[in-house]
């Protein structure tokens, strides 16, 4: 099973509207992907809880289709 | 005690031990790259940790990630408080904010 870089920015903006996403896929084999994401839903949340907030996005897939995201995110300067 | 075993499990666990990896493999012998990274960083500051193989028990394997709402492993725990996977951790490594979170929870270190 593996995701493309596409369906995993598609779902973290169905869930965080207006993510500014970016997307690294780290090995090509649909498995292994670094992704930044900044969004006004994670000012004031500890980085864990902001990490929670695209998981959830992913629905699930996070562990199971996709191995491996490595995940910096932070909330727009000024948020 | 719950009607959840494996909860009490990792209840016990992270309150009898200061600091505890739900990692795959073990700290002599780690599985996969994210469990061996985290591993990495505890031995370089000298954290005395205990390293539980998730590998060897399935319901283990999903229960900690019932528990902590965290999809993958590894898993670092500090005085019962779940601190992150591997980016978080590494990321507080790389920002001084793993030793301070250390300092204010009276974890011994080395460097």
């Amino acid at each position: 099973m593996a995701m493309d870089a596409a369906d995993i920015e598609r779902l973290i903006k169905e869930g965080l509207p207006d993510a500014e996403v970016t997307i690294q896929d780290l090995k090509g084999d649909g498995d292994h992907y670094a992704a930044t994401v900044v969004s006004s839903a994670f000012a004031g949340k500890t980085r864990v809880q902001q990490h929670q907030l695209v998981y959830q996005a992913l629905q699930g897939r996070m562990g199971n289709e996709l191995h491996a995201l490595a995940l910096q995110t932070s909330a727009p300067d000024g948020a | 005690m719950s009607d959840n075993p494996v909860n009490d499990r990792i209840q016990s666990e992270i309150d009898e031990n200061s600091v505890v990896l739900f990692m795959k493999g073990n700290p002599m012998m780690p599985q996969c790259g994210f469990s061996a990274a985290i591993t990495q960083v505890l031995t370089q500051m000298e954290v005395k940790f205990k390293g539980i193989d998730v590998l060897a028990d399935d319901e283990l394997r999903q229960g900690i990630k019932e528990f902590s709402s965290w999809p993958t492993i590894p898993q670092l725990y500090v005085k019962g408080d779940f601190v992150g996977g591997c980016d978080i951790v590494r990321e507080m490594y790389e920002n001084g904010e793993l030793k301070e979170l250390l300092d204010n929870k009276g974890v011994e270190y080395a460097s």
